[in-house]
């Protein structure tokens, strides 16, 4: 059994921030592995820690060269081998939406021939939350979107999820494999990666491809969304902030709860 | 051309989502000069149907398909109705059912797909206006094809009001049973524990800020001292360090106490989208940036481990 995991590394902005152009500048900008991809890679190893079978973990990436250090995390934490896809025509393609990103993995896919597919449910930067779906429905898998637990019956070929709904509320549902899941947050706890983990990660195959290489052309990845601006959205705030020492605050704020009937 | 927007429901109730989209629907329509459409697929068709009848409404389309939400049905139903009416926008709900069929609609259709929309604007084409690295930044998207479609985020328009007299219709799906490859086999209620956050009048909801599972004592006794429920956001129930029902947000519970004391909670929009009905909303952050503070009525921007000790002083803990 092969299961394709999709690993992004996302850009995770300071507190404060200067806007660039479209972009943030780098001064203010550190990279991560997306949060939800994390989770996603766990839930992969674990299905191969548990089952009877091979099972071999391939992670797909869409991304620059700076990306590899975040696809070696989860190689440390157990994925087999990886696949970065990424060229000239990636970077000067600007905005990818879901689609463009979708034809990218699927081409990968398509080579890889997955039984499985786990993606994160959205990123953390520009959290589309599409590319997942997008991706079952050209490779002709089926799907299911916001799961937070996974029931593998590989006899049955079905997969037994539970989707998070909003309120509360989670819909169980029986969905055929071959599958492409998008992975909720908390549906498992993630490994830390160990020393002998991040050894071994370094010697694991990491194999980048160009466009060409994974058979599409830059007209595959021509994008019709265009970013035309980036700004710090005009703050509504009417909060009244309290000033001044911890003791100070804290006095003034228990003198507005005792008003509001707090432990009165 | 038409706009189709397509409505949301749950277990016999019509989402608050709906009526939303009907007013985005409303907008872009003025806006393009098209007419506005719009659909349900599957429950109580008839009585949906009704509810759907608002200002602005050409027609309402009903598909009677199953009972409850499946993906497979709904990606046919709106491609199809889609095919038959020729949408220069197809407007879906930012919901999880939405991001569930509404990305392999647009696959199907071959449209443009914008998700998560908070603002929309249509002059020459359409511009989206969405939020990028979580709530920081928004960002304008201009659309450069004929025809897109788009998720918008529940709770960012109004509900649509008004009798219309629109009128409503039946539409017949072809549905291809071999493609229905998933099957809804039910619901459940996540719970836990035995607290009920949507009773308390006062909460003290922690968030990531208190850093470590150990440091939650401080929290309680918080509490303590106030008479208050501890509640918390999504990333502490991801860390198994709360029972999944003190969660408050999108996935969590809504909650509408007196007072809402946030500690060390971003804010979110997932976690505002569950609490901003509170009466009073308090915030203590380092982060005078955190949109928490956008909807706090008091804050204190200041290290929550020497204001939480102050208060629980000030309140004799």
């Amino acid at each position: 059994m092969k299961i394709l995991v999709t690993v992004k590394q996302v850009a995770v902005v300071d507190d404060e921030f200067e806007i660039d152009g479209l972009g943030i500048d780098d001064r203010y900008v550190t990279h991560d592995l997306n949060e939800w991809d994390e989770y996603a890679v766990e839930e992969a190893v674990q299905i191969q820690e548990a089952a009877d079978e091979d099972v071999e973990v391939v992670t797909v990436t869409v991304g620059p060269e700076e990306s590899e250090e975040t696809i070696r995390q989860a190689l440390a934490k157990g994925a087999d081998r990886a696949v970065r896809v990424w060229d000239d025509t990636l970077v000067e393609a600007g905005l990818l939406d879901p689609a463009t990103k979708a034809r990218v993995v699927e081409a990968v896919a398509a080579e890889e021939d997955p039984d499985l597919v786990l993606t994160g449910v959205q990123s953390a930067d520009d959290g589309f939350g599409a590319t997942g779906v997008t991706l079952a429905e050209r490779l002709g898998f089926e799907w299911a979107a916001v799961v937070n637990d996974l029931e593998l019956d590989r006899e049955a070929g079905v997969a037994a999820v539970h989707r998070e709904l909003e309120g509360g509320i989670e819909e169980l549902a029986d969905v055929q494999l071959p599958a492409v899941l998008t992975i909720q947050t908390g549906i498992n706890d993630p490994r830390y990666a160990s020393l002998r983990g991040i050894r071994q990660a370094q010697s694991k195959e990491l194999a980048v491809k160009s466009l060409e290489d994974v058979g599409l052309s830059p007209a595959d990845i021509e994008s019709p969304l265009e970013q035309t601006s980036l700004y710090e959205p005009t703050s509504e705030s009417d909060a009244t902030v309290f000033e001044g020492s911890a003791e100070e605050t804290a006095g003034e704020l228990a003198a507005v709860l005792r008003e509001a009937g707090v432990a009165n | 051309m038409t706009v189709l927007t397509v409505a949301e429901h749950r277990r016999g109730e019509l989402r608050p989502v709906s009526l939303e989209l009907l007013s985005v629907g409303r907008l872009l329509a003025e806006e393009t000069g098209d007419e506005h459409h719009t659909v349900v697929i599957g429950g109580d068709v008839e009585t949906f149907g009704r509810k759907l009848d608002r200002e602005g409404v050409e027609t309402v389309y009903t598909v009677d398909e199953g009972e409850e939400f499946n993906h497979d049905v709904y990606v046919q139903a709106v491609t199809q109705l889609a095919e038959a009416l020729d949408p220069s926008l197809v407007v879906m709900p930012n919901t999880v059912n939405g991001l569930d069929y509404a990305p392999a609609v647009a696959s199907d259709l071959g449209l443009p797909l914008v998700t998560d929309v908070v603002d929309v604007d249509y002059g020459e084409r359409l511009t989206a206006t969405r939020e990028l690295y979580g709530s920081k930044t928004e960002t304008t998207i201009d659309v450069h094809a004929e025809a897109a479609a788009l998720t918008v985020r529940p709770g960012e328009w109004p509900a649509a009001e008004g009798v219309n007299g629109s009128s409503v219709e039946p539409f017949e799906v072809d549905v291809d049973e071999s493609a229905v490859r998933s099957t809804v086999t039910g619901f459940e209620e996540v719970g836990g524990g035995d607290v009920d956050i949507t009773d308390a009048d006062v909460l003290v909801s922690v968030g990531r800020g208190i850093g470590e599972e150990e440091n939650l004592d401080l929290v309680f006794d918080l509490a303590e001292a106030l008479d208050a429920t501890v509640s918390a956001s999504r990333p502490l129930i991801d860390n198994g360090w709360l029972e999944k029902d003190r969660q408050v947000g999108q996935s969590g519970k809504v909650v509408t106490p007196d007072v809402y004391i946030a500690v060390g909670i971003s804010g979110a929009v997932q976690h505002v989208a569950g609490m901003k009905g509170a009466d009073t909303i308090v915030a203590i952050n380092t982060d005078p940036n955190a949109p928490i503070f956008d909807i706090a009525d008091y804050g204190i921007v200041d290290d929550l481990f020497d204001v939480v000790p102050a208060l629980i002083e000030e309140f004799g803990g």
